[in-house]
């Protein structure tokens, strides 16, 4: 079983951005790296210039390299750096709205998990037209990711194991809102917040992220406890996305449990170390509500904190 | 312009096609459609009925089979399209690859229209749908502005056709998971969104709390009165402040924007609302129909108040004016 580093999905500053995939170069050991922008076409300009360094160093240290589109493409410049990225000859992309099969002459691509795969039939139509991998939506319960795996074994399938679930994408900026500013005048606000702004409820209780036009959970997907069933389930690959924690370590833990190294609850413990103070889900895998964070083979809910 | 009118009932149907819609939109009574709510929809039996009524009149009928098909389960959604076109469906709003994929070569002379769940927002996705699949017609996601939406007209051979009435998504439809976050239940896969099954309301300290899924949406004083908690649309607490951090409980009532949205080229114009009754939907049809008669002679819409049948009470025309992001 493969691990990929997801996407950074936030607004992290164009250094400490290229630092990041530096020394995941380095020292992470995972086996492909998603870069790019896939959130807000006004950030991708920051780290634009970074990009041909960072990605040489990763391929140097033998990773596989692939770039991002973006999720919700409206804008005129937004269907005009897609179609400069599908028609780039080099790069290997990883789709993330259809738009960016409009006119696609036969090449291989990879499927983010910001298209909607819900099926057998949808992933087949995909493969047929080049699709070589694919990160299936987050909220696929486990029978659902079976099926898809078993129906198209060509294909080589991603479950999103670890990070803030990804859960929804808007023309609105909430960042922006949430500074009194409009997404045309946002000051690039959230900037401020390179784990995503928290978003609890009236009584205090851990609910969402937001992260620009983007919303995500609260809790942090681990599906650590889940990896012997992913693996029956045919999945080849499981997708880490960045937070704002040591994500060399996190790639060592996975790694570590998927060779058989470390057991999965002493290595979920060794995770809130990592990552502390954030709740751990596998709610969506189990067929439950998101935010459930689930034992063991099991149903038992997990605290709402 | 055509107005298209929901029908979550045989009733409905009727009261739309007598109110002067142009076509009617409904779904099965399965997970297959995306207004998939307790009480609703259409059995087979029924959906002939209604296809036939509505055709007397001369009105169409869409329908819709707008979920992603469970996998494993895809024979459901084939013999949702089956029969739908069995029945003598006008059109089929369908949203998944894999049941476009399968319409469009099972029956290719069917007409089909890309729903809004299949997000498609740009004249390269809209496209994409057209040429793939012979799409004659793409629902747009309530995510564009005018001027958005008329340079998609010129640029693509799609009909287009916008929501102006009703519940408003503020989050892109079809990529939003925030209802199954909360409760296990998404639009996505169940067809529902924030669920009536998983909302309970309680009184804390003279205050009116609403939950969904176990998560406080909203809370409201004595005064206020206590609106259904659709997630997007809650008071939550952030560093910044506390408030409606995504939109407020507002409806879309684009009404005023009828005469621009005309000069952007836009097809049709749609009415959300197949969980409302029929005395709504005739309500809104009627009201509708007078603006749009107004609109084709050249005389200024008249001033219909179409507030009382606004969900939330207060509207917005949404992402429609520019400001709104």
């Amino acid at each position: 079983m493969q691990l990929t580093l997801g996407p950074v999905l936030y607004h992290w500053s164009p250094e400490r951005w290229r630092d990041f995939y530096y020394r995941v170069a380095d020292e992470a050991q995972v086996d492909a790296v998603v870069v790019g922008e896939a959130v807000c076409s006004k950030r991708a300009p920051f780290k634009q210039d970074h990009i041909p360094a960072v990605v040489e160093r990763l391929e140097a240290a033998g990773k596989r390299v692939l770039h991002s589109s973006l999720i919700l493409i409206s804008l005129p410049r937004e269907r005009r750096q897609t179609r400069e990225l599908m028609q780039s000859d080099e790069a290997e992309v990883e789709i993330n709205d259809l738009t960016c099969l409009a006119g696609l002459a036969p090449r291989p691509f990879a499927v983010g998990p910001f298209v909607n795969v819900y099926n057998e039939a949808a992933a087949g139509f995909l493969a047929e037209r080049g699709a070589t991998r694919i990160c299936l939506p987050p909220e696929l319960p486990l029978p659902a990711v079976a099926a898809i795996s078993a129906a198209v074994p060509k294909l080589a399938i991603e479950v999103f194991a670890f990070g803030k679930v990804p859960l929804a994408i808007s023309a609105r900026c909430y960042h922006a809102r949430a500074h009194k500013l409009t997404k045309d005048n946002c000051r690039f606000v959230c900037e401020k917040d390179p784990d995503g702004m928290p978003v609890k409820t009236l009584d205090g209780a851990g609910f969402l992220s937001v992260n620009g036009v983007q919303t995500l959970s609260d809790s942090c997907a681990s599906l650590l406890s889940d990896i012997p069933a992913l693996r029956r389930a045919g999945v080849a690959s499981l997708r880490l996305s960045p937070q704002d924690c040591d994500m060399v370590a996190v790639a060592r833990l996975f790694r570590d449990v998927v060779d058989g190294r470390i057991e999965s609850e002493e290595a979920e413990r060794l995770l809130g170390e990592i990552y502390p103070d954030v709740p751990f889900s596998n709610g969506f895998l189990r067929g439950m509500a998101g935010h459930i964070h689930a034992g063991r083979g099991g149903g038992s809910l997990g605290a709402l904190r | 312009m055509e107005l298209i009118c929901p029908a979550g009932t045989p009733a409905s149907l009727e009261a739309a096609v007598e109110a002067g819609a142009d076509a009617v939109y409904c779904g099965f009574r399965d997970e297959t459609n995306a207004r998939n709510f307790p009480g609703l929809n259409f059995s087979r039996e029924e959906l002939r009925k209604g296809i036939a009524f509505a055709h007397r009149r001369g009105v169409k009928v869409l329908v819709a089979i707008n979920t992603f098909a469970r996998a494993g389960a895809f024979g459901l959604w084939q013999e949702a399209i089956d029969d739908a076109v069995a029945a003598g469906a006008d059109a089929l709003i369908l949203a998944d690859l894999a049941t476009l994929d399968y319409a469009h070569r099972r029956h290719p002379g069917q007409r089909l229209h890309v729903s809004v769940q299949a997000g498609a927002a740009n004249p390269d996705a809209i496209r994409f749908y057209a040429e793939t699949f012979g799409a004659q017609r793409v629902v747009l996601p309530r995510v564009l502005n005018v001027m958005e939406i008329a340079s998609i007209v010129r640029e693509t051979s799609c009909e287009t056709e916008v929501f102006v009435f009703g519940g408003l998504c503020v989050m892109e439809e079809g990529r939003c998971s925030l209802s199954s976050y909360a409760t296990g239940q998404s639009p996505n896969m169940n067809g529902v969104c924030s669920p009536a099954s998983h909302v309970a309301y309680s009184e804390r300290d003279g205050h009116i709390v609403s939950t969904l899924g176990g998560f406080t949406i909203n809370s409201f004083g004595k005064d206020e009165p206590a609106g259904y908690p659709t997630l997007c649309k809650g008071r939550f607490a952030t560093p910044k402040g506390s408030g409606y951090i995504f939109e407020e409980p507002v409806s879309l009532d684009a009404a005023l924007m009828l005469p621009a949205l005309r000069d952007a080229g836009v097809t049709a114009f749609k009415i959300e609302g197949r969980q409302r009754g029929r005395a709504y939907i005739a309500g809104v049809v009627r009201s509708f129909r007078k603006i749009l008669a107004a609109i084709d002679e050249g005389r200024s819409p008249p001033a219909v108040s179409l507030a009382a049948m606004a969900e939330g009470q207060a509207s917005t025309v949404g992402a429609y004016r520019k400001g709104w992001r």
